[in-house]
C-alpha cells in the first residue's frame, strides 16, 4: 500500500521538492548578505545620535518588496498544498473509477486511506516546515527592523514564521481530502477547498487570534514621545502609546476626563497661548503634553505584548492541528461507512 | 450445491431513490453466471454490494460464506472488474502488476506476466494510453491474478467494440477453464451471456424474474402457437411467461418441465434472447406464483 501511495504521489512530491529547493536556494543565496548588511548597519549606528531608527527604516524600505514577496509565497504554500495534494487525493480516484480497483484489492479500505493520508499528510507538514524554517531564518534581520511597522504578532509576519505554517498546511490538506471525498470531483473540490481555507485564514487573525489571550489594557499619559504634532487651534494628534515596540495593538483611543472617546484633543486657546514658545519646539511640545494630562486626557490602548509570540504560535498551531485531526477523523468514518 | 452469493431482503437506497430493493438471490458456486436485465434494474448496484464497494441500506448479502470485504481474507476471495474497467492512467502495465502483487497475498505473478505477455501488452506502456480493449484485459488480468474464488464483472465489455469484446470474453473463458472459480457477469447484451455463461439470472426492478441453468432454461421454455384461447386454460404445470393474441391466433411462451402434449399447439423452441426479452417485458402477466427453481 505504501508502494502504491508513493507511486501515485511521486510526481507531485518531486515537483514540490524541486520548487522548495529553488526557493530555499534563493533564500540561502541572499540570506547571509542580508544578515551582514544588518549587522554592519547596526554596528555603525549604535551609539550615534538619534540611534538606529533611521537605519532600520531605510533597511526595511530597501528590502520591503522581497520581504513581502517571500512572506506572501509562504502564505500561499499551505493553501496550494490543500488544493493540489488534498482535494484530488480521493476525489480523483472516485472520478476516474480507480477507487473501485483500489478497494477491491486485498487491503482494507481503512488501511488504504490511512496510508494515503499519513504519507501525503506527513509530506505536507514537512514541506511547510522546510518553507517556514527557510523564511524564518532569511527574514530574521528584516523582522527585527520591521518590529513597529510589521509587529511579529500581526497577520502576514505571524502567519509566515515559526511553526504555524505547519499547522495551516496540515489543516488545508485535511480540508482538501474531506471536501474531495464529499464532492467526489477533483476540480470543484479544489475550488471549494481554496474558498473555505481562505475564509478560515481571514477569520483567524480577525476574530480568533486577538482572543487567544486576554489583551493587556494600558493607559498612558502624554509626553513628547507619543504626540505626532500640534495643529491649528490646539488640536493634538496622538499615536498609540504602548511602551512595547513589537506589541500587537488591537485598539488605541484617546479619552477625556469623563472617559469619553475623542477623535482629537481640543485644547483651550488660553492654554495653547501659554505654551507658545516658537524658539523651543521641544519645550512647547512638553508644555502641550502637560496641559493635556492636566485636563484629564489619557491614551487607552489594548494590545498583546510581543512576549506572547511563542505562546500564540503554539496555541494557533494547536488549533489548526486539532481541526486537521477532526477532519481526518471524519474522513476515516466516511471512508468506512459511506465511500 | 454450495452458494457463492446469497442476498436476503437486500436493498440499497441513494438519498430518496431505491436502486435495489428487497432482492432475494442465491447463486450457485462453480458456475459462470450471466446477470441480465434492463438499465436501472439494479444489476450494477447488486454487484457493487457483492464486491463490498457499497454497504446495504437494508437486508444482507453474503459472498463466499461471509459478508463482503469484511476482512483481508474476504477481500482476497473476490475479484472485481468494475464498469468501464478503470485503471491508473499514469501507471504503467508493469506498475499495475506490482500493485497487484503488493496488495494481494494470493497474487499469482507468473500467471499475470504470462497473460500480459500473451496479450501483447508492453509492460512499460502507461495504462492511460492503452486502448479500451487492452485496458479491459489489463483489469481482467489483475482480477484473475488475485486468484479469487469469485470473479465479479460489472458490464466489462459494454464500451468495447465487437472485436475487443470477443477477445475479452475469450480471455475470460480461458481463465475459467484454467482456474477454478465462480464468475458473475452482468451485461445487457444477451450474446455475451450466451457465449460465456452456463447460468442465467434475469433481474427486473430488483427482482429475480428467472434463474437457472442456461441449457435447462432453454429446454424448458417453449413457444406455443395455436388458435386463440385463454392462457388460463393451460394445465397447471405450464407457467405462462408471456402471451400475445391476434384475432385468431394466440402465441404463448410457457415454462414447463413436462412435454407439451396438446396437439392444438404448434410447439417451437426459443432462443436465449426471446427468453430474456419475455422475462424483461413489462407487459408480461405478473403471475405471482412461487418461482420455480430448476431442478438439477
Amino acid at each position: 500500500m505504501i508502494w502504491l501511495t508513493w507511486r501515485q504521489f511521486r510526481g507531485p512530491a518531486l515537483m514540490m521538492a524541486g520548487v522548495l529547493t529553488v526557493f530555499a536556494a534563493a533564500l540561502a543565496f541572499t540570506g547571509p548578505g542580508l544578515a551582514d548588511d544588518y549587522a554592519q548597519g547596526i554596528a555603525a549606528c549604535t551609539g550615534q545620535e538619534g540611534g538606529c531608527t533611521r537605519f532600520l527604516d531605510r533597511f526595511l524600505d530597501s528590502h520591503q518588496s522581497a520581504f513581502l514577496g517571500v512572506s506572501g509565497l509562504l502564505l500561499l504554500l499551505p493553501g496550494l498544498i490543500g488544493l493540489f495534494w488534498g482535494a484530488p487525493l480521493v476525489a480523483r480516484e472516485m472520478e476516474t473509477g480507480t477507487l473501485r480497483m483500489a478497494l477491491t484489492q486485498s487491503v482494507r479500505r481503512t488501511r488504504w486511506f490511512a496510508v494515503k493520508i499519513a504519507l501525503v499528510g506527513l509530506a505536507t507538514m514537512v514541506a511547510a516546515g522546510i518553507g517556514t524554517l527557510a523564511v524564518t531564518w532569511w527574514a530574521s534581520p528584516l523582522d527585527k527592523s520591521a518590529v513597529s511597522s510589521y509587529p511579529r504578532l500581526e497577520a502576514i509576519v505571524f502567519a509566515t514564521r515559526g511553526i504555524v505554517p505547519v499547522g495551516y498546511a496540515a489543516f488545508a490538506f485535511a480540508l482538501g481530502v474531506t471536501v474531495g471525498m464529499l464532492v467526489r470531483r477533483a476540480l470543484p473540490a479544489m475550488a471549494i477547498t481554496l474558498a473555505a481555507f481562505a475564509l478560515v485564514q481571514i477569520a483567524m487573525p480577525m476574530f480568533v487570534r486577538p482572543n487567544l489571550a486576554e489583551p493587556v489594557k494600558a493607559t498612558a499619559t502624554f509626553s513628547t514621545a507619543n504626540i505626532d504634532g500640534v495643529g491649528e487651534g490646539g488640536l493634538l494628534h496622538v499615536q498609540a502609546g504602548v511602551a512595547d515596540a513589537g506589541a500587537w495593538i488591537l485598539s488605541s483611543r484617546t479619552v477625556d476626563k469623563d472617559g469619553r472617546t475623542v477623535a482629537v484633543i481640543d485644547l483651550p486657546d488660553a492654554d495653547m497661548a501659554k505654551c507658545d514658545a516658537p524658539r523651543q519646539p521641544a519645550k512647547a511640545m512638553q508644555c502641550v503634553a502637560d496641559t493635556a494630562n492636566r485636563l484629564g486626557y489619557r491614551q487607552e490602548a489594548t494590545y498583546h505584548p510581543s512576549s506572547r509570540y511563542w505562546r500564540f504560535q503554539w496555541t494557533e498551531t494547536g488549533i489548526y492541528l486539532a481541526l486537521a485531526l477532526g477532519l481526518t477523523g471524519f474522513s476515516f468514518w466516511w471512508t468506512k461507512r459511506r465511500l | 450445491m454450495s452458494t457463492v452469493i446469497r442476498a436476503r431482503g437486500l436493498g440499497k437506497k441513494y438519498r430518496q431513490r431505491w436502486a435495489l430493493q428487497d432482492c432475494e438471490l442465491e447463486l450457485p458456486a462453480g458456475r459462470v453466471i450471466g446477470l441480465v436485465g434492463p438499465n436501472g434494474a439494479g444489476k450494477s448496484t447488486l454487484l457493487n454490494l457483492a464486491a463490498g464497494l457499497l454497504a446495504p441500506s437494508s437486508g444482507s448479502i453474503e459472498v463466499c460464506g461471509g459478508p463482503p470485504a469484511a476482512d483481508v481474507a474476504q477481500l482476497a476471495r473476490v475479484g472485481f472488474v468494475a464498469q468501464d474497467t478503470p485503471t491508473y492512467g499514469r501507471l504503467s502495465v508493469a506498475d499495475h502488476l506490482t500493485l497487484g502483487r503488493r496488495l494481494n497475498p494470493g497474487w499469482d505473478d507468473a500467471v499475470a506476466r504470462e497473460r500480459i505477455d500473451r496479450l501483447g501488452l508492453d509492460p512499460k506502456q502507461r495504462a492511460g494510453t492503452l486502448s479500451g480493449g487492452q485496458r479491459a484485459q489489463l483489469a481482467l488480468t489483475m482480477a484473475l491474478a488475485k486468484r479469487p474464488e469469485l470473479l465479479i464483472l460489472d458490464e466489462p465489455v459494454a464500451s468495447l467494440d465487437p472485436l475487443a469484446r470477443r477477445e475479452f470474453m475469450q480471455l475470460l473463458m480461458e481463465a475459467v477453464a484454467e482456474q477454478e472459480l465462480s464468475v458473475v457477469l452482468s451485461s445487457h447484451l444477451v450474446s455475451d451471456v450466451e457465449r460465456a455463461c452456463d447460468y442465467l439470472v434475469v433481474l427486473v426492478d430488483s427482482r429475480v424474474q428467472v434463474a437457472g441453468d442456461l441449457d435447462e432454461l432453454i429446454a424448458t421454455h417453449h413457444r406455443l402457437v395455436g388458435a386463440r384461447r385463454d392462457p388460463a386454460t393451460l394445465p397447471g404445470s405450464q407457467q405462462v411467461i408471456s402471451a400475445s393474441h391476434t384475432d385468431r391466433q394466440t402465441t404463448l411462451l410457457v415454462r414447463t418441465q413436462e412435454p407439451i402434449l396438446d396437439p392444438s399447439w404448434s410447439v417451437d423452441g426459443i432462443n436465449l434472447e426471446d427468453l430474456v426479452l419475455a422475462y424483461m417485458d413489462k407487459s408480461a402477466p405478473v403471475v405471482r406464483r412461487p418461482r420455480l427453481e430448476v431442478q438439477r
